[in-house]
């Protein structure tokens, strides 16, 4: 579907008096691509591939001589464990529950911020912080200083207003993670939402003003058409990195109580159970998860890509 | 216009309000980072009261203990390997994606916008796809617990975002400038060198910056690689995970410190900040 873009071809060169011949130039114009492009295909490629291989066998580390070619078995164990399918099911609702949660607050904010206010480069800056926060100094920030039953914020500020004191992460495990992550996320889909806004004709939206129509208008038939690919665009990219997400489920509840998403259960059984071949599924599951998000990723982004380059 | 001379007074009123609200909402998103600095600098005992005490005499013992002065392990070997790690990787990153982002930009090869999508598909790539495999590869070749290795991985994981990012950056450096270079008879390092690189500079500091982030930051390759010798300052964060209360101003100073140099560098490229979360898709 790429290839289809009508590339800007910088500029056919200057160089023509004293050219190597066809094949040679070729082979001179891609030579700078080829170290980046054969370490990627060596580092990410070659190991999805084992991957890929290993899932297919049955295959416990600690039991080496016992390992045996088993077809689709692992793939059947993933799907019909209750717990791996759980894991599953958890890796969904946690990414859709936090993409959505921190798109409408970042659309918020990203609105409050668009406009002009005094102090409002601090108030960005502020904003910002908590996704540069390390995350898993966040996770344990929200395990430990914020969620405690005993000692942490929220149940402090609680008591001050006489109300109950509930423990966070024992009672709401997974909408503590949800929170937490939500809170880191926010700033990310602001800082893109924020930055489709200001790419917006303000011509436009003077022309509109002057024709009479209300602030409710101009963002219904407007701002939110304009926001749409960038909408689609921080949710899209923020699946693809919260569905992976480890360090936040790691930390806050080391998966327990039904938190545990597919990173953390494969993670889990082959570093602690030491079962390869079935790790290995779970993570090709992971992969065609995310193949399925990244279609539409990439032809979201392509098509911002597009854009631009005809605009070029 | 006196039409909307009569309108201005409201509006203003109202644009008020909602700046009010955006302070109100910045810094309720920044209430636990703030909680958590002033935390660091409470003793142990005043750091776990309940309700919060607001004004307990400050002190810097919970950093003391960060750094080892109670006998717990130094951060220092930690810090140092996830500097080595970032810095080394990011440098890499640079060194592979320059050239890459030329030949995608400044003189395209073919079918450069498929080569592009490759790059960025790799990223959609979750690194649990690839993690057994390299482990396994690791152990194997006694590779485990080396900083090294994880400096190959780190650049791997940041190679596509550079490559898009620099891409984007290098796009804008007018080709006429280049043409001029070649005429005078420079020669292709010499007008990367001389002439692309400083006008892309700042491109390729934010660059440089974002990557520096994403390696610091990274845990399930250092947790599941590293041990002893290699921990990283995330692993060494991990340490706290199970502390029942007893270390909460520690914790609080382990994190900040170790936060430090991201929140710095993302401040610093604040502005580039979009562009390359985004994959250079944004500007």
């Amino acid at each position: 579907m790429t290839a289809t873009t009508t590339a800007p071809i910088a500029v056919p060169s200057v160089r023509a008096a004293k050219r190597p011949p066809g094949r040679l130039r070729a082979w001179a114009t891609r030579a700078p691509l080829l170290p980046a492009l054969i370490f990627m295909i060596v580092v990410t490629q070659l190991p999805f591939v084992a991957t890929l291989v290993i899932s297919f066998f049955d295959w416990n580390s600690l039991y080496p001589d016992a390992r045996h070619f088993a077809g689709f078995a692992n793939y059947a164990d993933v799907l019909t464990d209750p717990d791996l399918r759980r894991s599953v099911w958890t890796t969904v609702v946690l990414t859709v529950a936090v993409v959505l949660a921190s798109l409408v607050l970042g659309l918020v904010l990203a609105l409050l911020l668009n406009r002009t206010f005094r102090g409002r480069g601090i108030v960005r800056t502020l904003l910002i912080a908590p996704f540069l926060v390390v995350p898993v100094a966040a996770a344990l920030l929200w395990k430990h200083v914020l969620y405690n039953p005993e000692y942490g914020l929220l149940n402090g500020l609680l008591q001050y207003v006489g109300g109950p004191q509930p423990d966070w992460i024992s009672n709401t495990p997974l909408l503590a993670v949800e929170a937490s992550l939500v809170w880191q996320w926010t700033p990310f889909m602001m800082l893109i939402l924020l930055a489709g806004l200001q790419s917006r004709d303000p011509q436009q939206i003077e022309a509109a003003r002057v024709d009479g129509a209300s602030d409710w208008q101009i963002f219904r038939h407007l701002t939110l058409p304009h926001l749409r690919r960038y909408l689609e665009l921080g949710a899209l990219l923020g699946s693809i990195y919260i569905v992976q997400n480890f360090d936040a489920v790691f930390t806050l509840t080391s998966g327990g109580l039904g938190t545990a998403n597919l990173p953390y259960t494969v993670y889990q059984s082959f570093y602690q159970a030491h079962e390869n071949g079935l790790a290995s599924a779970a993570g090709v599951l992971v992969v065609i998860g995310s193949i399925i998000i990244a279609t539409f990723a990439l032809r979201v982004v392509s098509s911002l890509f597009r854009e631009e380059v005809s605009r070029a | 216009m006196s039409a909307t001379a009569i309108r201005v007074r409201p509006r203003r009123n109202r644009g008020a309000g909602l700046g009010l609200a955006a302070w109100l909402l910045g810094i309720l998103f920044f209430l636990p980072i703030a909680w958590m600095a002033l935390t660091s600098f409470h003793s142990e005992e005043d750091a776990a009261t309940n309700p919060p005490s607001f004004a307990a005499a400050l002190t810097l013992d919970g950093y003391r203990e960060f750094f080892g002065a109670g006998g717990g392990a130094s951060p220092w070997p930690a810090l140092i390997n996830s500097t080595v790690a970032s810095v080394v990787s990011t440098l890499c990153v640079l060194l592979l994606a320059f050239p890459a982002a030329y030949a995608l930009s400044i003189r395209p090869v073919k079918k450069w916008t498929d080569v592009l999508f490759f790059f960025l598909s790799t990223k959609m790539l979750p690194v649990v796809a690839g993690l057994l495999p390299i482990y396994l590869f690791a152990k194997n070749t006694d590779m485990l617990d080396n900083i090294w290795l994880l400096v190959i991985l780190y650049t791997s994981m940041n190679l596509p975002i550079a490559v898009w990012m620099m891409q984007s950056f290098l796009a804008e450096v007018p080709v006429a400038v280049i043409e001029a270079a070649q005429i005078d008879g420079a020669k292709l390092p010499t007008v990367l060198a001389r002439v692309v690189a400083p006008i892309a500079l700042p491109g390729i500091a934010a660059t440089a910056l974002i990557c520096f982030i994403f390696s610091w930051n990274e845990l399930l390759f250092a947790r599941v690689l590293t041990g002893v010798v290699a921990e990283t300052a995330p692993v060494f964060l991990t340490g706290f995970i199970t502390s029942q209360g007893l270390f909460l101003a520690k914790v609080c100073a382990a994190s900040l410190v170790i936060s430090l140099p991201v929140l710095a560098a993302g401040f610093a490229a604040q502005d580039k900040l979009v562009q390359g979360l985004s994959l250079g898709a944004v500007k």
